[in-house]
């Protein structure tokens, strides 16, 4: 790791002001369990840390009508046992591997995440590259994309973005500047180089908080084989209106399957006015990957992809208590 | 002494201490943080060490300069390991290594010396033989009988192929020591499975004599067969603090560097062919193998394992060198690969018989295992079988459950030596009756320290709480490596001769306050006594006859090749496996695995368990999750963490129903090594539970929903 200033803002004033208009001159901390790795591996190099767990306007969650509004310090573990957020979200917040990270690991940090490309890891950058030529497609692609058909291969480490996007949520971002709102579908990015973030954050913004419509048939499952500190292979996040038995409208969002999380219109619209079963959500879940390009050695998460919303489909219209 | 006191162990049904589930004496110390490793060793002048080593596979050196570093504040001194015109043959050779006063200087001063390397070519992996080309030798052929006139006369022939991939120790304390070089003596600490020898391994090096080196280690976190010599990091630790003017250098690998240069077990693959009568018999064996242990090659495999004995035979083996880092002993060497190709192709051979695979390797263990274990193979298949539940809940392969989870059984068998080790220990007896044991052993996390604490308290007819114990430094009576499942003989039979010898003193002792000849006399319940009942001495009363101030100290020793009835080689075990499979995901889960195994003679049932808990949790951890993966294009390994190197959690690993077969014809045998024979088996049996579940064999281990998916779906693994 190398040396940094810390620097420990009591608002978000203050935050920003401390941010750098360019990539790799600040880094924003929060719950740290990602960004400490990248420094420790050097993959981020910040000259400044701006710690902003002690914002208070970051933190909570706070119904407002029809919408909660999330705020960017929630960790996994507040978000997972909120009775207030739609199903899908919770259980993405739950999924979230070990009990550490859903314990330190935050709303903000889960969306700003880098990727856990192992070559992006190694040095090589976000479209892994060596001499020029790309190394994902002849490579160990066992955990990469089976969507976008490149030159990006990595896939995105988000739990929440898959749940978010289904469930309309928005997301809020504070420069010193201003501030600005857009969808979350929109702050994950397909990079075409290595020099453009796979988020649309600006290197001087925060990520303050997401807002989130209310929902009532919705979830989120997730192929994930350690129950153990482990990545998930694939998932999947539902969010569906009934009318009665039917279906009347469905956002189908995959995700570990992309550089972004990975949203089904084909699955969507293979379900609009029928009801949820066995059949029609194994129907819908072939939609949602018959448009998959798998690598050498990912096939199999296809097939993953397939089940993931098969089974959130099934478990989106289960009665809970 | 006229005589050779009787060492034998008390029988049975008289043992006070030994055969107690004591529970192991330094937990309290571990589980509360107290008990000190050799990498939370500190002090005020300690200076800290740090590797750059090379990211490629195979390059040669040719420019390092230091000056970077030697600029640096607080860099106190450097060492230059691989110099110009080094060729370096895997990812994480170490290149130079710089002390400093602080851990964050040590690692940017050695990150800015400059290293300059012409990069050659390499090959990092092995489990494709045709893109192996010149990197693969002929390492072995062997023909027995005749196996071609077996298959041609075969009522079933089977067909497989299989693979168990490098995996890596992952020791939780990675590879170090802290030494201190002042003036001709060298003061160590190493984290080692090897304390006494340390010492003799590392003088040649340092050209310094054996006896100015002083070694100490009081807990070691892992070593699994990979601990056993200070190796090169011990020399440069050395070399650091002679240069920083002895100042203690503290030099422990990075995660990423233990991954890829601290050892790995070899991988192992081969194509296998049975032959046999309808019945199950199998006939004829054929195999073409290959593996790698690293740039030497490696890796062989005893096949076919344990039932050796199969009269007709073709086998060839070959090595592959790759340029990665090299093999080191892992918890029984070759034998979890052994026992995996094996095991499966006798499964297979069951499946296209449609016969119960529990009774195909009882007739072919009952055939062909060596003679001394067949009637314990047989009475373990059939308690093993009890245990698993095997005859309500095994199906005929792919019979099993509908729907997407599908549940199997499969069977896997073990056998392993772990004959005692050359011990001596010291035994104190004071005057003021208190009691003190010396070996210089280690406990690797085994429960060494409490075994021979219940052999001494057994001998002297006391309470575990009443004997006193040192181990863990070179300046005690001698013992030897812990590895191939050697320790507990060695330091049982050692513990016990040194605490008879002493006791016989002490009976000299107190003979004439008791009227009686000493050997009229025995230590039982806290008292010397004449034996039979009669008059007798509190044990503190009977140490006061040694005379103010004085003490008997006796010691006794072990002799790996003259055991004298205390210790014995030969431990087998049954293990069997019931996992489910979701067909739909290709996750594997563990319901239940069940043990079943001997090791003679127990001192303590509890830490016996404990030992074949931890095997069986190791084992279930590579069967599921764990394999080294390279990347042919960067030459690198892309897991050299334990974050895509997956190791299993505590949820992961299912119930363990773990049975000791300790009838009292095992008991007799005397005491044998466990540390190993329970590791072996798990890939064999988990695997064969996963074909038995889906109906199809997936070749390779680990059991990984990319390998069970591609199996299900046609595509190769």
């Amino acid at each position: 790791m190398q040396n940094f200033e810390y620097a420990n803002p009591a608002s978000l004033q203050q935050a920003t002001a401390l941010l750098a208009a360019k990539w790799g001159e600040t880094d924003v901390l929060a719950g740290g369990t990602d960004l400490l790795s990248l420094m420790k591996e050097e993959i981020h190099t910040p000259k400044r840390v701006v710690n902003i767990k002690s914002i208070p306007e970051l933190a909570g969650i706070r119904k407002a009508g029809a919408q909660v509004h999330i705020g960017a310090l929630v960790t996994m573990d507040e978000l997972a046992g909120s009775g207030d957020v739609p199903h899908a979200l919770a259980a993405a917040a739950a999924g979230v591997p070990s009990p550490q990270i859903r314990h330190m690991g935050t709303v903000g940090g889960d969306l700003c995440q880098r990727p856990r490309c192992w070559y992006f890891r190694q040095g090589h950058g976000l479209l892994a590259t060596k001499d020029g030529k790309p190394l994902i497609p002849n490579g160990e692609n066992q955990y990469h994309a089976i969507f976008g058909g490149g030159p990006a291969y990595f896939v995105s480490a988000s739990s929440l973005g898959p749940a978010l996007i289904a469930l309309n949520a928005r997301i809020k971002l504070v420069s010193a500047k201003g501030s600005r709102e857009l969808p979350v579908k929109e702050f994950f990015i397909q990079p075409k180089d290595d020099a453009t973030r796979e988020i649309a954050l600006r290197p001087d913004e925060i990520l303050t908080e997401i807002i989130v419509p209310a929902a009532t048939h919705s979830s989120t499952y997730e192929v994930r084989q350690r129950e153990a500190l482990d990545w998930p292979l694939a998932t999947a996040s539902v969010a569906l209106s009934m009318k009665g038995n039917t279906v009347a409208a469905a956002r189908i969002v995959m995700g570990h399957v992309a550089p972004t999380p990975w949203e089904s219109a084909a699955a969507a619209k293979a379900l609009v006015g029928k009801p949820v079963n066995e059949e029609t959500a194994q129907a819908a879940g072939k939609a949602a990957v018959a448009g998959a390009h798998p690598l050498s050695h990912n096939a199999y998460k296809v097939q993953l992809a397939k089940v993931a919303v098969k089974r959130a489909l099934l478990d989106a219209v289960q009665a809970r208590a | 002494m006229a005589n050779t006191p009787d060492y034998s162990w008390p029988p049975m049904e008289t043992r006070q201490v030994m055969g107690q589930n004591i529970k192991r004496l330094d937990g309290p110390q571990k589980s509360a943080g107290r008990a000190k490793y050799t990498s939370d060793f500190t002090r005020k002048d300690l200076l800290f060490a740090a590797y750059q080593t090379s990211p490629y596979a195979h390059a040669r050196v040719t420019k390092v300069d230091t000056t970077p570093a030697e600029r640096m504040p607080g860099v106190k001194a450097v060492q230059v390991v691989s110099p110009a015109g080094t060729e370096v043959q895997w990812e994480g050779t170490e290149i130079v290594a710089v002390a400093a006063v602080t851990e964050e200087i040590a690692t940017e001063a050695v990150g800015k010396i400059k290293v300059e390397y012409e990069v050659l070519p390499h090959l990092v992996r092995e489990d494709d033989l045709t893109k192996a080309g010149t990197h693969v030798k002929a390492a072995g052929e062997k023909t027995v009988g005749d196996p071609e006139q077996a298959f041609q006369q075969a009522e079933v022939t089977s067909d497989g192929h299989y693979g168990i991939p490098v995996v890596t120790h992952c020791c939780l304390e990675t590879h170090g020591q802290v030494i201190e070089w002042r003036g001709d003596h060298v003061n160590c600490w190493p984290s080692t499975q090897d304390v006494t020898r340390y010492a003799g391994t590392l003088a040649p090096n340092l050209k310094v004599p054996v006896a100015n080196i002083d070694v100490r280690m009081d807990y070691v976190g892992g070593g699994f067969g990979s601990k056993f010599a200070p190796d090169s990091w011990g020399e440069v630790c050395a070399r650091l603090s002679q240069k920083a003017g002895g100042a203690p250098v503290k030099l422990f690998l990075d995660r990423a560097t233990e991954q890829l240069i601290a050892g790995n077990r070899p991988s192992a693959y081969a194509k296998i062919k049975l032959g046999g009568k309808k019945d199950g018999t199998i006939t004829a064996w054929q195999s073409e193998s290959w593996a790698t242990g690293g740039v030497t090659g490696g890796g062989s495999p005893p096949l076919p394992y344990i039932i050796a004995n199969i009269p007709n035979q073709r086998q060839n083996h070959s090595a592959v060198s790759v340029n990665c880092g090299p093999q080191r002993a892992w918890r029984a060497p070759n034998n979890q690969q052994a026992s995996y190709l094996t095991c499966c192709a006798i499964e297979d051979f069951a499946a296209k018989a449609a016969l119960d695979p529990l009774e195909v390797f009882k007739t072919n263990l009952n055939l062909y295992a060596p003679e001394a274990r067949r009637a314990t193979y047989a009475w373990q298949l059939d308690k093993a079988a009890e245990l698993a539940e095997w005859k309500q809940l095994w199906k005929l392969r792919g019979q099993g459950s509908k729907g997407a989870v599908k549940r199997g059984l499969g069977i896997g068998f073990n056998a392993w030596a772990g004959m005692g080790h050359n011990s001596q220990c010291r035994a104190i007896i004071h005057a003021d009756g208190s009691v003190e044991i010396e070996i210089g052993t280690q406990d690797l996390g085994t429960g060494t320290r409490t075994i021979i604490t219940q052999v001494a308290a057994e001998t002297f007819g006391l309470p575990v709480g009443a004997v006193g114990l040192t181990i863990g430094s070179n300046q005690l009576p001698p013992d030897s490596a812990s590895g191939g499942s050697t320790t507990v003989g060695g330091v049982s039979a050692s513990t016990r001769k040194a605490s008879v010898n002493a006791l016989a003193k002490l009976y000299e002792a107190a003979a004439p306050a008791l009227g009686v000849e000493p050997a009229q006399l025995e230590a039982r319940g806290g008292k010397i006594q004449v034996k039979g009942g009669g008059k007798s001495l509190t044990w503190a009363e009977a140490c006061r006859k040694i005379g103010g101030g004085g003490s008997i100290s006796e010691t006794g020793a072990n002799d790996s090749r003259n055991p004298g009835g205390l210790i014995a080689a030969g431990a087998s075990g049954i293990q069997i496996a019931d996992v489910s499979v979701d067909t739909e995901t290709g996750v594997v889960k563990v319901n239940r695995y069940v043990a079943v195994q001997d090791c003679g003679l127990i001192i303590n049932p509890r830490l016996a368990e404990s030992q074949v808990y931890g095997a069986i949790i190791m084992g279930i951890s590579t069967a599921l999750f764990e394999q080294r993966v390279m990347d042919e294009q960067t030459g690198r390994m892309l897991n050299a963490d334990m974050e895509f190197y997956k190791l299993a959690g505590i949820s992961d690993i299912g119930d363990i129903v773990v049975h000791m077969d300790i009838r009292p014809e095992n008991d007799k045998r005397g005491v044998i090594g466990l540390g190993e024979p329970p590791a072996i088996a798990i890939c064999a049996a988990i695997g064969n539970a996963v074909a038995n579940a889906i109906g199809v064999r997936v070749p390779r281990i680990p059991m990984t929903p990319d390998h069970v998916l591609d199996t299900l779906d046609g595509r190769a693994v």
